[in-house]
């Protein structure tokens, strides 16, 4: 019976070109519209660690004085209490992280020094993070504890530097110190930089920037400090320091914990162990106060609304404009069924159903849909590669995947039928006697 | 013309009159929060920077350390210099649309109890301030004695320009000059006034915060070095920024170029609100889509009932209506029908504006948007119409006589 609404359908649609071309384009244009901003939300809001976000927690203890903040602890760590927390091992895996930019040099190279993003952190952030290596590994605890000029690189700067062949061993000059390469990382394109994510609730809504590429250069965390003292940025300071870039005894925060907890139990050790870490600061007389706070990495990203405002206005704005499609496509439905009065009351007539009539009308309406869907796919291929020449942090992820490949097509569908239940009924509430009467 | 009879008629079309009144409030809502968001971008692309941008353009070196800054200074400037067309090189820390080197919340007391705000303080070397273009409104400029050298962020204490949006703010109606600023051990007394001189970063401030910066005079050294501005002539710029980048490429070959950074200003104004751009341009896009998309459904519509109702305008015709009487039949229809999902569309559209201020920060819609959206919706529905009308109004009287 499908079959045969299909075959019915088709003429239907035929006939009267000039509604159909008008509501295909419609629900082609509602679809486009909303699928786009769909995809760039679906891509930036995914869980940057799938399987093992909630086991990845931020501690926060709060050094500044009193008054200097509201609403919790300064969104990262003075160089002390980071230290500490993560000299004292407590966590399954734990890292410290500090951002830079460095001057590196290849010898052996012409290329011009460049000035990249460099992350100061310690071997667990590549097996807490799930980092993939192209070469190479990680470097050992023991060269975070030797401080040994060591680093690994992403394979962007791999393929800058050396063509993309195997690195290993090759010395970069950091700023005035030679590190050797004992690991290239694969494309690793975390979404957002998740272990970056800070200050997001001072941006305004503008934080494309989270979206941003992973460093090039990763070195042991003292090794960074050392090689490239004087460049670290702070976060916030409360008061100037004296020599800018040099933080390590400086009034500021500027250094991130994040530790891996396996189970609840040691996630609530670790809050009761920084709890008293902070008290036991107040008593030592480091510590103002002893607020503290540990959230997961996705209550993290949520508390710094990682997801562009801008991303976000021009979904509800998509989905307004789908809306006002659907109406039109309700309305455009309306005419074309009831236009046809006269060939369903003969159906009727003839004995067909309600339901029957009901089927065919609906069977109508989501080919419609359907065809829209195909024009609405087009469309969203188009408006992502409008997303991308804006050239957003973020351009190199936007793609149409296949989860929302069929998702176009069910919305575009859905839509058309949700469109189409109102005529339908309408249709198959035609009396077939008054119908008739007027052939 | 007589709205009774077509009162009537929609009554037996409640349905589809509603679904084009529906569509029409959703358009009217979405048209004027659209508008609203669209101008509200614009305007803030539109910043007066109080600075001649035309004619200037910066260069941007990192990669050494403080102590080698003197004598990579020395040879950048000279090769800045000696690029032909270029007006003057100096130092200044901070550049408009560019980099941002001086973001601080000071006080205006010396116990620190009177926040006044975040603001920016341009550090600049001599020449740097005429070379910006800043106007000064009210007391001097920098002297050559102002000029102090320093450690850290900028000098401990000096006589500094204050725009007058900032002067408004911290000493609203009284004289800024004379008056003093206080950041930690840092103090600053008020000498000058400009005109206006934007943030380097604008589009994260409210309108009032905008303009809210200072010129600090200070010698160059270790912390005021690598932040080149070169002023040309506007004609010249494009080409003088590429050869000034060649010439320091050379005359420094051991340090680092930040070439994203270092741009002509019009070039760094361009790139500072392209995000504001291509959402304006969304908007805009949205805006004639949605008109389409309501136009295209009123077609439909009316044909559909022009089509209905052949044999009735058919009868009304043979009895005597014009053709104008028919077409000013369905011209009305329509404009009831518009003007009823208008009602409904400035609620509709203050509503969402009370959301969207809530959750996304967008100004208040400006009540005048709601006329100019409910003509244009006016005069969209009377366009759309005006084809199925013309159809109506040429239906011959002689269809009344056939297959009664």
């Amino acid at each position: 019976m499908f079959g045969y609404y299909l075959d019915l359908a088709l003429r239907s649609l035929k006939r009267n070109r000039l509604l159909t071309v008008l509501m295909v384009l419609a629900i082609a244009i509602g679809i486009g519209a909303s699928m786009t901003t769909l995809t760039v939300m679906h891509l930036l809001s995914g869980d940057p660690l799938p399987g093992k976000s909630a086991n990845i927690f931020y501690p926060q203890v709060d050094a500044s004085p009193k008054g200097f903040t509201k609403g919790g602890p300064l969104d990262v760590l003075d160089y002390r209490s980071a230290v500490d927390l993560w000299g004292a091992h407590r966590a399954d895996r734990q890292a410290l992280i500090a951002n830079s930019d460095v001057k590196v040099r290849a010898p052996g190279t012409n290329l011009p020094p460049l000035m990249l993003h460099m992350l100061a952190t310690t071997s667990d952030f590549f097996p807490m993070f799930k980092v993939p290596f192209e070469y190479g590994s990680a470097w050992t605890p023991s060269d975070d504890a030797d401080r040994a000029r060591v680093a690994v690189i992403s394979s962007d700067l791999n393929d800058k530097l050396f063509g993309g062949k195997d690195s290993l061993g090759k010395t970069l000059r950091l700023k005035d110190s030679d590190v050797r390469i004992v690991g290239v990382l694969a494309r690793w394109r975390p979404s957002p930089l998740f272990y970056d994510v800070r200050g997001g609730r001072f941006a305004n809504g503008d934080t494309g920037d989270f979206y941003r590429r992973s460093e090039d250069v990763f070195t042991p965390f003292q090794s960074g400090l050392e090689i490239n003292a004087g460049n670290f940025w702070q976060f916030t300071c409360w008061h100037m320091p004296d020599n800018p870039g040099h933080l390590k005894n400086a009034p500021c925060v500027w250094v991130a914990l994040w530790v891996e907890l396996d189970s609840a139990a040691k996630a609530t050790d670790y809050r009761t162990f920084i709890a008293s870490y902070a008290e036991q600061q107040k008593v030592l007389g480091r510590f103002t106060q002893t607020e503290t706070r540990m959230m997961n990495l996705m209550q993290w990203l949520d508390y710094n609304h990682v997801l562009p405002r801008d991303v976000k206005l021009q979904t509800w704005l998509a989905f307004a404009f789908l809306a006002i499609c659907l109406f039109n496509t309700v309305g455009l439905l309306l005419a074309k069924f009831l236009r046809r009065a006269g060939e369903i009351g003969v159906r009727r007539a003839l004995g067909a159903s309600r339901r029957a009539v009901f089927a065919q009308c609906l069977t109508e309406a989501g080919l419609v849909g359907f065809i829209g869907g195909v024009g609405g796919w087009v469309l969203t291929l188009v408006g992502l590669w409008l997303v991308r020449r804006q050239q957003p942090p973020y351009s190199d992820l936007v793609h149409m995947d296949v989860s929302m490949f069929f998702v176009t097509f069910v919305l575009a569908v859905a839509v058309s039928l949700l469109a189409g239940a109102l005529p339908a009924l309408r249709a198959s509430r035609i009396a077939p006697a008054l119908q008739l009467k007027t052939l | 013309m007589q709205i009774q009879p077509i009162l009537a008629a929609l009554r037996k079309h409640r349905l589809a009159t509603m679904l084009i009144a529906l569509e029409i409030a959703l358009a009217c809502a979405v048209l004027c929060n659209a508008s609203s968001m669209i101008a509200d971008r614009l305007s803030a692309m539109r910043i007066q920077s109080g600075v001649d941008e035309a004619a200037l353009a910066t260069v941007q070196l990192t990669g050494y350390t403080p102590a080698q800054a003197a004598d990579v200074d020395a040879r950048a400037i000279t090769a800045l210099r000696s690029v032909p067309g270029v007006q003057s090189a100096t130092l200044v820390n901070s550049i408009p649309f560019g980099m941002r080197r001086g973001t601080a919340g000071i006080t205006t007391d010396a116990a620190g109890q009177h926040f006044g705000g975040v603001i920016e303080f341009y550090v600049g070397g001599p020449g740097s301030l005429q070379a910006l273009g800043a106007q000064i409104i009210a007391g001097r400029a920098p002297q050559a004695d102002d000029f102090h050298a320093f450690t850290g962020l900028m000098p401990e204490t000096a006589s500094i320009q204050i725009t007058q949006a900032l002067a408004e703010h911290l000493w609203p109606g009284a004289n800024p000059l004379g008056k003093e600023i206080w950041l930690d051990k840092w103090h600053f007394r008020v000498v000058g006034v400009l005109k206006d001189l934007v943030r380097p970063d604008p589009q994260g401030w409210t309108a009032e915060q905008r303009e809210w910066s200072v010129f600090v005079p200070a010698a160059p050294g270790p912390y005021l070095t690598g932040s080149y501005l070169l002023r040309a002539d506007p004609k010249d710029l494009p080409r003088v920024m590429r050869d000034a980048l060649l010439a320091v490429g050379k005359a420094v070959p051991e340090v680092v170029i930040d070439r994203e950074d270092s741009h002509t200003l019009p070039d760094l104004r361009h790139e500072v609100f392209r995000q504001d751009r291509s959402m304006a341009g969304l908007l805009i896009g949205v805006i004639v889509a949605l008109l389409g998309v309501t136009a295209f459904g009123i077609v439909g519509l009316a044909s559909f009932w022009v089509a209905q109702r052949r044999k009735q305008i058919g009868i009304r015709r043979a009895l005597g209506a014009t053709r104008a009487d028919i077409l000013h039949y369905f011209q009305t229809e329509n404009f009831l029908i518009v003007t009823f999902g208008i009602v409904l569309g400035i609620i509709l559209a203050i509503g969402i504006n009370l959301a969207l201020m809530k959750f996304f920060e967008v100004p208040r819609l400006p009540l005048w948007y709601l006329p100019v959206g409910v003509i244009v919706l006016w005069a969209l529905g009377q366009l759309a119409v005006l084809v199925p009308a013309l159809r109506a109004s040429n239906v011959p009287p002689v269809v009344a006589t056939r297959s009664v």
